[in-house]
């Protein structure tokens, strides 16, 4: 008996599909890279919540710079490290609506770093999703403020020395301390069971908007592979090995 | 008719934007107008229209600010002077660059650098010329008057969303501290959400509905093709503006046989001059710019066949004057006279000058 | 009709507020009217000093070398705007602080007790109305009634009340001002 491929697709036999909130677009993201499972995760939190109509994003200079191509929401590209400024502004016109904004760890811990302290600081009623891979991803590899000692960048070439280039920040640590934050936690995605507990925390995120209850920040610590110039499974095994030790996994604030 | 008020300019400012509707101010003090936000605290306006007033931690951020309502499709606004408006350039150009419309309200000080926060009218290239990266112009007012500080309020963000281009309203310390006179504008409720997705609704962020598709705000075209064209739409806009936006005041051109081309503050300074000058027989008129960009530049064209010299009176070291040459088309001498650093210039002063690098050369 | 008019003396005297009455008046009847104050950190305990032009024209410059009337509340401010009085024009001070009176001939000087007069009466926050209306009795330029109508613009309600004692400093002022130099 043969089956032929209609008798499987069928609506009763779908286990899982694509969220509508994510577009068809083909993500420019790099095989191995965490951004595409991150946008996943918040497009199905907005589909499981029943917000696309209330939400508005905010992209950041970097990789994901494009964020507004792929997920099926209002966006705006924001000056780079200025997002959570610019989120501000909407959030304070739209008090009702779910604002994030989605930066890496350049253009939220360098360049950005007195625009997320200050919206931090006021309490906005916005979630703020924080990619940290530990590099300038989309300029080519160099160093940013989280690179760990001794890891080689395009201009770390040597390693990163503290006393030639600083320490690595942590800045979500930082941003605890805050009373305007109300959630503050720390995940990853390179396993099922962290993909399940990120996709959890930026739902609390996203609720906690709901309540109005200031800023809640999800960092995310993710792979660079093509960064890092490793393959994708090298790269998940260097950051358990080498980001996570740095970086501990786990909620830092939750009132 | 509406009452008659005495007030600062900053105040003014304040007053204005309250009452055309304005949903957002987001800000930062600095000297010479940090009345303007004062003024909106103190007011309570979120109480009154629901108009929002944050004090933002930088420049920078305030601009930003503005760049997220204006994405909203909403009346949002800053002020600030010099020194802070030099912050607020990379702001400007994305806001540009993103068509998005906002009102910006420079009261300018002197520089360069810490400067002084004396009056000055030295940004008249930052403000006419795109002033960040990238081609793009602002409208530019220059208010000479209290009164004029109220009413380009509301022209301001009527020409930013009529052609989704920032607007800004270039004054300086004189017209900010000074009070005079004003009758404010009738209040104008804020626009609806209904309305703004009415007017706005191929761009505006209010949230993605079922019979659109995303709108995205940015400034980003990777293709360089495609930016190049967006640059040709731009450039139209600001063809459209010099065509349909120009706007300036002649005193006393009729019979002049000389000219003052001056705004703002001290346009106000040569009327004084232009008195003392017709004291002493001399003929002499004054133009003055009220829109900086687009800039008058068939009327003076005109005026240049008309009279046999230009003097340019700024608070700076000859900007504006480089345009009025290139207005005049060098037919007649036209040359500039300032006073700078924070230094006005006396009416007695510019008569001398009048004398000596126009009349007397 | 144009009056330019500059108003100097201490931060803290009350010559701000003296501009302001005085620019309110104006409107009262009619007239346009600019106040210009000097601005910064001179503010600060230093000199203060306004320019108030009332017009029954279109004004034109609120920066001014020369005025009409210089209003002079000490030293420094006698220094800086004796000279500046037009030829003709009206010099109006009080005495108290100043160290070097005034000399030029080719102006009209008047001279108002308005410290002194103040404090005797045990009120010296009006020092600066007692001057105003030495100012009002030898330029009369807004009567008196427009002066009260003025006040009740520039004051905030809650301090209406204080408008009566004003108005008979204003008075005083204009009962006790001497003449130190007429043409």
């Amino acid at each position: 008996m043969s089956v032929e491929l209609k008798d499987i697709i069928k609506e009763e036999n779908i286990v899982y599909k694509k969220t509508p909130v994510l577009t068809d677009n083909v993500m420019h993201y790099c095989p191995g890279c965490s951004h595409g499972v991150v946008h996943k995760l918040v497009a199905e939190v907005i589909e499981e919540m029943g917000i696309q109509d209330k939400t508005i994003g905010v992209s950041p200079v970097g990789c994901s710079v494009l964020a507004y191509n792929y997920l099926d929401i209002d966006w705006a590209e924001a000056a780079h490290g200025r997002a959570p400024a610019v989120a501000t502004g909407i959030s304070r016109v739209h008090p009702d609506r779910y604002v994030f904004t989605y930066q890496g760890d350049g253009d939220l811990a360098s360049i950005g770093c007195g625009e997320i302290m200050h919206a931090c600081s006021r309490g906005e009623n916005i979630v703020v999703i924080f990619i940290n891979n530990a590099i300038y991803g989309m300029t080519g590899g160099q160093m940013a403020p989280t690179t760990l000692l001794g890891q080689v960048t395009a201009t770390t070439p040597y390693g990163r020395d503290a006393k030639l280039n600083g320490f690595p920040m942590k800045l979500t640590e930082l941003l605890a301390q805050l009373d305007g934050t109300c959630y503050v936690t720390r995940q990853s995605v390179h396993t099922p069971a962290n993909v399940r507990k990120t996709k959890a925390a930026i739902r609390k995120a996203f609720e906690n908007t709901r309540k109005d209850k200031g800023v809640s920040f999800v960092e995310v610590v993710s792979t660079c592979n093509s960064g890092w110039k490793v393959t994708p499974v090298e790269a998940n095994k260097w950051m358990v090995e080498n980001m996570f030790p740095k970086y501990p996994l786990g909620d830092i604030k939750d009132i | 008719m509406a009452e008659v008020k005495l007030m600062k300019g900053n105040e003014v400012i304040a007053e204005a934007a309250i009452r055309c509707g304005c949903d957002a101010y987001y800000g930062y003090p600095i000297t010479p107008q940090s009345e303007v936000m004062e003024t909106l605290m103190a007011r309570k306006p979120w109480e009154e229209t629901g108009m929002v007033v944050l004090q933002a931690e930088s420049e920078i951020s305030s601009i930003n600010m503005v760049y997220g309502a204006a994405a909203c499709g909403k009346k949002a606004m800053t002020s600030s002077s010099s020194p802070g408006i030099s912050l607020m350039q990379e702001g400007l150009t994305y806001l540009a660059g993103a068509e998005l419309p906002c009102l910006v309200v420079d009261v300018v000080r002197g520089g360069p650098g810490l400067g002084t926060i004396q009056p000055a009218q030295s940004d008249y290239f930052q403000a006419t010329k795109g002033g960040g990266h990238g081609d793009y112009h602002l409208i530019v007012l220059a208010p000479a008057s209290v009164q004029e500080m109220n009413d380009f309020v509301g022209l301001g963000f009527d020409l930013a969303f009529k052609y989704r281009n920032p607007a800004m309203i270039l004054a300086d310390g004189v017209i900010g501290q000074m009070m005079e006179k004003v009758q404010l504008s009738e209040y104008k409720p804020r626009w609806t959400e209904e309305e703004i997705n009415q007017m706005s609704d191929s761009w505006a962020l209010t949230g993605k509905k079922a019979h659109r598709s995303h709108n995205t705000v940015t400034s980003l075209e990777l293709d360089s093709y495609k930016q190049e064209t967006f640059n040709h739409k731009l450039q139209a806009k600001y063809r459209a503006m010099e065509e349909n936006e120009v706007r300036f005041e002649e005193i006393q051109c009729d019979d002049a046989e000389y000219l003052f081309v001056a705004y703002g503050s001290a346009s106000r300074i040569c009327q004084k001059a232009v008195q003392l000058c017709r004291e002493q027989g001399i003929k002499v008129g004054i133009l003055r710019p009220i829109t900086l960009y687009p800039f008058p530049t068939k009327e003076i064209e005109r005026l240049s066949k008309q009279v046999k010299g230009i003097l340019t009176v700024e608070m700076s070291a000859g900007q504006m004057v480089e345009d009025v040459r290139q207005a005049a088309k060098f037919r007649i001498p036209v040359e500039h006279f300032g006073r700078f650093g924070g230094v006005i210039p006396t009416p007695e002063e510019i008569v001398e000058a009048l004398k000596k690098q126009i009349i007397g050369a | 009709m144009t009056e330019e008019i500059i108003i100097a003396g201490f931060g803290g005297q009350g010559v701000l507020s003296m501009g302001k009455i005085l620019a309110y008046s104006g409107i009262m009847q009619d007239q346009e009217v600019a106040w210009m104050p000097s601005y910064g950190p001179e503010m600060r305990g230093g000199t203060a000093n306004v320019t108030v032009i009332l017009s029954d024209e279109r004004i034109s410059s609120p920066i001014l070398t020369k005025y009409d009337t210089a209003i002079v509340l000490n030293q420094q401010s006698m220094d800086k705007f004796e000279s500046m009085v037009k030829p003709g024009g009206t010099l109006i001070y009080d005495p108290n602080g100043i160290t070097h009176e005034p000399t030029r001939k080719d102006i009209n000087i008047y001279k108002i007790e308005g410290t002194a007069i103040a404090v005797e009466q045990g009120n010296p926050k009006v020092f600066n109305m007692i001057v105003l209306g030495g100012f009002l009795k030898v330029k009369p330029i807004v009567k008196l009634d427009n002066v009260e109508k003025g006040l009740q613009k520039s004051l905030p309600a809650r301090h209406h009340k204080m408008i009566p004692m004003n108005i008979e400093a204003i008075q005083t002022g204009m009962n006790n001002v001497e003449v130190v130099n007429q043409l």
